[in-house]
């Protein structure tokens, strides 16, 4: 077990006062002007004119149809995602088979790819001029400037984040405590349900929060694909950018506002997972 | 409750872990596998649970062919070297999982677990989380837990191998006192001799995927059938082919029949025993373990005589012979070295 | 010699003498039939959802030969995008390794009231949607920003956007390393005469090279792929803040879906470049554990 210490006295080991005041003073100002100063102003700028215009805001029916279709879609996509999280987390983690390290790689690509390129590859597939677009057009599937498009293009942007927080987990408890369930009885199903899930539930939970920021902040890729057709293919991303180029800044801002707050819950959640990971 | 593992081998890739292996475990027993490490002593172990599928044999348990069976079917408990425990769940519901999932009514689950918690003597600790035991505890709990379910066998992997010394061998006796108490069928594996001699009714010896040699503790002690085995029991001399014991070493301060001279090199004080360092006139040397009374007169520098009162031999098949040649105990050649095909 | 199980008890047991000895066949370690049923699951949703559509842009940009893509990528507009998401891309992964690993180093070693809100708003450039980052930007360095500061429409702005949504990457990446790093290897160069920085140079730094490149890199990617926070401050102009995507997006937009899936494969194929880089960087890191 490796000892480490952090702390003031840590950093006293090799470095001088004004050292450690320099360093903190450029890390914390630029913090401040890159991270903190932006996003307080979002709520700076949304009450500038007071209260009611952000609350007339919030119940234009464009606006909560923009919040219903982001919350939609991320409900489709996140579990979708989770259960192939966890699926292909276990998969990789306990079973042995060819192409491992590519499967890995090919999970990682959508970190690789930019939103926009998400879009087009959609676009190429599902549009009129896409590989399945005379097939579709024949049987009267509305795909791209539709939600199933949207819906695509999410799970693409959020897929690996379940599986790279599974992972690790999983690899930590190893296959002792699924042996020993085993021994005394257990199905394959009683075994997953009442002792793999609930070991590596932090992974799960971890994932499924990640995964859910990703998905209900994206907005290149459904940019692209749905063709930003304000309330019906509009997520709350899109709507956002559509009511600034509209010159409706108190609508741009209250929009920008509520995920604001659900980002900031996010990042909340994640701290308190992270301190309870600690503390255990 | 009888275990029968037939014609045993399972290999790893290139690695040979069992060749060929047969046991056979009277019920009610108490048998420890014995061996190094990469013996196959575990594996043989996993094999017989179902957790690990032989490439050839067969494992029968009660009279049932087991062979093909998965190990949730078997009736065999298990238990785990590092506790393999449910660390989401209570002490209490850990020991009642084998019976809750075979939807056991509510209350005579909690009957039986009390009960299993009494017998294993971790009453308190019912509602804790196996985070908040010491070892010693979860490895108790691990036991009630694999008891709970009435299994044929019970099959433990070094039980003892993640605890301290001092509660590995509290551990060690209140195995054998629960065994003694319940009877049933038991395999247990270790690396430590005196755990096995100290636990087991039989023990049975392997080394490279092979058994060496069964039975009961003192047999394999005092009639070793390969220098394996007797090294693998206790320390050993070796002078040329002659193994000789270290509390077989006898000291005189006089010359008597076979003894030979010897310079103590070394005299250290463990307790109640005394280890003496010796080397004789033509170099080789051995060391003597006697007690505190015999070791008073002698001094590190001085001479004493010295001579064996049991030794060995075994050819290069490993089996025992008598010393060829009149070339005294403590001058033997090496013999010629025997190659197996 | 080894007891051998007596031939009288297996009869009795009914096992032996009643059937011929078991042909003793050895079976091949087989890959279970299971797990090859799950990798095709498994690969069946990624096809759905990340490669068959990946495949189409590629196979697209394809159809117009290597000539044709040449000549769509190497147009002044495009190139000019091009440029800028590269140099842009390359100059915060720079900012980031310096400025990262100092915020970095101050999370871990420092101690100050509020370090676990700072700690946790890190995180906020994961969660808060780009658009969202874009406007904030918009709202604090553009027309009517408070300190009068105005980036609209530069490609300062560009960088700021950047700085923004990669800010994360090498602070995380390299966080957990410090925390494991020993401490008495500092303490012990110290106690040999090494001075702060000296220490910080020959002992800390190369551990953390790993962590500093996998992150710097991941910010690369995440850069020159970025999209939705630049839209709004850059303004888009061609061939002064025009990225890449937005190019892309631009040429979707015309209706030239072969030019843009051009252009999409020249991102996809530098992005993959990283990540595998990336990859190996990680290998090597690791290696560097297993000695201990």
């Amino acid at each position: 077990m490796r000892r480490s210490r952090s702390g003031p006295a840590a950093l006293g080991a090799g470095g001088s006062r004004a050292g450690k005041y320099g360093l903190r003073t450029i890390a914390l100002s630029y913090l401040a002007l890159i991270l903190v100063l932006p996003v307080g102003m979002v709520f700076y700028r949304t009450f500038e004119n007071g209260l009611q215009p952000v609350l007339q805001a919030l119940v234009d029916p464009l606006t909560l149809h923009a919040l219903y279709l982001t919350v939609a879609i991320a409900a489709i996509a996140v579990p979708l995602n989770t259960l192939f999280g966890v699926f292909c987390a276990l998969l990789m983690v306990r079973r042995r088979f060819l192409g491992k390290s590519i499967l890995s790689v090919l999970i990682d690509l959508p970190f690789a790819v930019s939103p926009v390129v998400v879009g087009l590859s959609l676009v190429l597939v599902y549009g009129r001029t896409g590989w399945l677009g005379g097939w579709l057009a024949e049987n009267g599937v509305r795909v791209i400037f539709a939600w199933p498009s949207m819906v695509l293009a999410t799970i693409f942007v959020s897929l690996p984040f379940v599986v790279r927080e599974v992972v690790p987990v999983l690899q930590e408890i190893g296959v002792d405590q699924d042996q020993a369930a085993h021994t005394l009885g257990a199905t394959p199903w009683q075994t997953f349900w009442r002792v793999t899930l609930p070991a590596i539930r932090s992974g799960v939970t971890y994932g499924v929060i990640l995964t859910t920021a990703r998905a209900l902040g994206e907005f290149g890729a459904v940019s692209v694909v749905s063709g930003k057709i304000a309330g019906r293919t509009s997520t709350l991303t899109v709507h956002v950018e559509e009511r600034f180029q509209q010159f409706d800044l108190v609508g741009a801002y209250t929009s920008s506002l509520l995920l604001a707050v659900i980002a900031l819950v996010i990042v909340l959640s994640m701290t308190v997972l992270r301190s309870k990971e600690v503390g255990a | 409750m009888t275990i029968s593992a037939i014609g045993i081998t399972k290999r790893f890739g290139d690695f040979v872990a069992l060749d060929d292996v047969s046991l056979e475990v009277a019920g009610g027993e108490l048998t420890a596998l014995l061996g190094p490490s990469g013996s196959g002593k575990s594996t043989l172990l996993r094999v017989i649970a179902g957790l690990e599928r032989a490439d050839a044999g067969e494992v029968i348990i009660s009279g049932e062919d087991a062979t093909g069976r998965p190990a949730r079917e078997r009736g065999v408990g298990f238990v785990f070297q590092h506790y393999a425990a449910f660390k989401h769940m209570t002490v209490r519901e850990n020991v009642a999982f084998g019976l809750s999932i075979r939807h056991r009514p509510k209350a005579e689950i909690a009957a039986r677990v009390d009960e299993l918690l009494h017998l294993v003597q971790i009453d308190g600790l019912a509602e804790r989380y196996p985070s908040q035991l010491s070892g010693g505890q979860r490895q108790r709990m691990a036991l009630a837990r694999a008891l709970a379910v009435e299994p044929k066998v019970l099959l433990l992997d070094e039980p003892f191998g993640a605890l301290d010394a001092r509660v590995r061998k509290e551990l060690r006796a209140w195995l054998r006192r629960l065994h003694e108490e319940m009877h049933v069928t038991t395999v247990f594996v270790t690396h430590d001799q005196e755990e096995a001699m100290e636990v087991a009714d039989r023990i049975v010896i392997m080394n490279e995927g092979r058994i060496e040699q069964i039975g009961p503790p003192r047999e394999l002690y005092e009639r070793p059938g390969n220098e394996f085995v007797m090294s693998f029991l206790g320390p050993v001399n070796k002078l040329g082919d002659v193994l000789v014991r270290p509390h077989d070493v006898e000291l005189l301060l006089e010359p008597n029949g076979a003894t030979t001279v010897a310079l103590i090199d070394r005299i250290t004080y463990l307790g109640f025993e005394v280890r003496v360092e010796l080397e004789l006139r033509n170099g080789r040397k051995l060391w003597a373990q006697t007690t505190r009374e015999s070791a008073a007169p002698l001094e590190p520098g001085k001479t004493v005589h010295v001579r064996p009162r049991a030794t060995r031999t075994f050819d290069g098949d490993g089996v025992e012979t008598v010393p060829a040649g009149d070339s005294p105990w403590w001058d033997r050649r090496v013999t010629m070295e025997v190659h197996h095909s | 010699m080894a007891s051998v199980p007596s031939s009288s008890s297996l009869v009795a047991a009914g096992t032996v003498a009643a059937r011929p000895a078991p042909p003793k066949v050895l079976r091949r370690m087989k890959v279970r039939r299971s797990t090859w049923l799950g990798v095709g699951l498994v690969t069946l949703y990624l096809s759905v959802i990340v490669l068959i559509p990946l495949a189409a842009v590629i196979w697209h940009a394809a159809e117009l030969g290597p000539a044709a893509i040449w000549r769509v990528v190497s147009s002044p507009d495009t190139r000019a995008a091009l440029q800028l998401s590269l140099m842009a891309s390359v100059v915060v992964a720079a900012i980031n390794a310096v400025v990262g690993t100092i915020t970095a180093w101050v999370l871990v070693r420092d101690s100050f009231p509020g370090k676990t809100i700072v700690n946790a708003l890190i995180d906020l450039p994961f969660a808060l949607p780009t658009i969202v980052a874009g406007l904030t930007l918009l709202a604090l360095y553009g027309p009517n920003g408070p300190f009068g500061v105005n980036l609209a429409y530069t490609r300062a702005a560009v960088m700021v956007a950047l700085l923004f949504v990669t800010l994360p990457f090498v602070v995380r990446s390299v966080q957990p390393v410090l925390i494991e790093l020993e401490q008495d290897v500092e303490e012990a160069a110290s106690a040999l005469g090494a001075r702060g920085f000296t220490v910080f140079r020959r002992v800390v730094l190369p551990s953390l090279l790993p962590a500093i490149i996998s992150g710097a890199g991941l910010s690369f990617a995440r850069a020159i792929g970025e999209f939705g926070s630049v839209v709004l401050i850059s303004g888009n102009i061609p061939f002064k803040t025009q990225i890449a995507p937005v190019r892309i997006f631009a040429l979707v937009e015309s209706g030239d879906s072969a030019g843009a899936a051009a252009l999409a494969v020249v991102l996809l194929l530098i992005s993959l470049g990283v990540l595998l880089a990336l990859a190996f960087v990680q290998r090597w890191g690791r290696r560097g554990d297993e000695e201990e």
